[in-house]
């Protein structure tokens, strides 16, 4: 785990890579971290999150900048820059039932080739997808998501990489930074070594690249 | 009473003591105003928390606790927060004992479309497709007509969130129950006749010879 500047943290992420952004409606997205990307004019990114939020939050951000040419999402409803962009052609997305998609970031996290689920069976989301029987019940085959990077927005975060999240800003978060090839993380608050107990832990330090340090 | 609250009042009744309940946005969402007095019930928000209180008083709202719409909420007293793949492990995983969700169609074997109006409206899918699939019991909260039109039809046009029938459909004019893949006229909201839920339904309902006024 390195401590880096948010500059030199969001240098790491060339354009067209693909970035899992944690946060639910912006509520635990590094909104700091966005606001670089944009600053540095990344370009054609695959942005994997629950949703884009709103126009001027979180993703939003990005989807306004036309930073993003890809989104993997459970739900774009409350942000309509990305439907009119999704409906124009300029932005491809793939909706995915929320439980699949964590299930499928969870799933390359935790090296596993995927989950069977009985979510989406006899609907548009089991098209072009393998159906398998396991003792006489259907299930789907949602397979694994894997990216570049992952974003992670922590409450508490120590030296080494320790992290602990807030109410419910945890949502996506932790199973991404299990996800993510290269994870770069910014806290609310960076404490000494020791601070956090053992038990509060949630993502153990080895898991984090980059702790992006305050101004 | 409006719709809207006669819906949510009678959809309450399904409440039990103990019950781990998600409640979609819209109507549903109204349900959790009519629990009954001295009956606890977790209110599960699948952004991560179970225990979703009221809406904070202005000036109280804390940024890092949402609903599902990312609105702010509060949390009670033992309330628990946890990451997605628990949220919707409590979805899939059969622990939610009752979700309340809202609908577009629901067809004549109680198959319900409620997440995209083609060429129109396509926001996602979101949680509906596991909670439908997942939740133990699935209540439909909606209007039985929408610009006139029944919404309880034969086939849905609309594309289906799970294969999985819901169990119970409650609009302002009837409580409507699926089983066996059949639908079975079970209340009528009070001065709405037989004939009067009928007209304004386009698929087939069972009546038993007596049908009983809802209980709001």
């Amino acid at each position: 785990m390195q401590t880096t500047s948010l500059q030199d943290a969001v240098s790491k992420i060339p354009s067209g890579a693909s970035i899992m952004v944690g946060g639910f409606m912006g509520v635990g997205t590094p909104e700091r971290v966005i606001d670089e990307i944009v600053r540095q004019g990344k370009r054609n990114l695959t942005i994997i999150a629950n949703d884009t939020a709103v126009p001027g939050t979180g993703i939003g951000k990005l989807v306004s900048a036309g930073a993003v040419s890809k989104i993997i999402a459970s739900h774009i409803g409350l942000n309509p820059e990305t439907q009119k962009k999704m409906l124009s052609g300029e932005i491809e997305v793939e909706l995915v039932p929320q439980g699949s998609l964590i299930e499928r970031i969870r799933s390359a996290g935790f090296g596993l080739g995927g989950v069977l689920t009985a979510t989406g069976l006899g609907t548009m989301v089991e098209e072009g997808k393998r159906k398998i029987e396991v003792e006489g019940r259907e299930f789907l085959l949602e397979p694994a998501l894997h990216a570049d990077f992952a974003l992670v927005q922590a409450f508490l975060a120590d030296y080494l990489g320790n992290l602990t999240y807030a109410l419910t800003a945890r949502n996506f978060n932790p199973l991404m930074a299990m996800a993510g090839k290269t994870v770069i993380v910014d806290a609310e608050h960076i404490v000494p070594v020791g601070m956090i107990s053992p038990d509060h832990v949630i993502t153990p330090a080895p898991i984090v690249d980059y702790l992006v340090l305050g101004d | 009473m409006d719709a809207q609250t006669i819906i949510a009042r009678r959809i309450a009744h399904e409440l039990r003591d103990g019950m781990l309940v998600n409640l979609g946005i819209g109507i549903p969402t109204l349900v959790a105003n009519f629990v009954p007095p001295g009956m606890h019930v977790f209110f599960q928000s699948e952004n991560g928390l179970i225990g979703t209180g009221p809406i904070p008083l202005e000036g109280l709202a804390q940024a890092r606790l949402t609903d599902a719409g990312g609105r702010p909420v509060t949390a009670i007293p033992g309330a628990s927060t946890f990451d997605s793949a628990v949220s919707f492990g409590l979805i899939r995983g059969g622990h939610v004992d009752l979700t309340v969700l809202g609908g577009l169609q629901v067809d004549s074997r109680g198959r319900l479309a409620n997440w995209m109006i083609p060429g129109k409206m396509v926001p996602g899918m979101g949680g509906a497709m596991d909670l439908v699939s997942g939740a133990r019991r699935v209540v439909v909260a909606m209007q039985h007509c929408a610009k006139g039109k029944p919404k309880i039809v034969r086939e849905c046009n609309l594309p289906l969130t799970s294969s999985r029938a819901i169990d119970l459909i409650v609009t302002e004019l009837a409580v409507i129950e699926q089983s066996g893949g059949r639908l079975r006229l079970v209340e009528t909201a009070p001065g709405v006749s037989v004939a009067d839920v009928l007209a304004a339904t386009e698929a087939e309902l069972e009546v038993p010879s007596s049908v009983p006024s809802m209980e709001l």
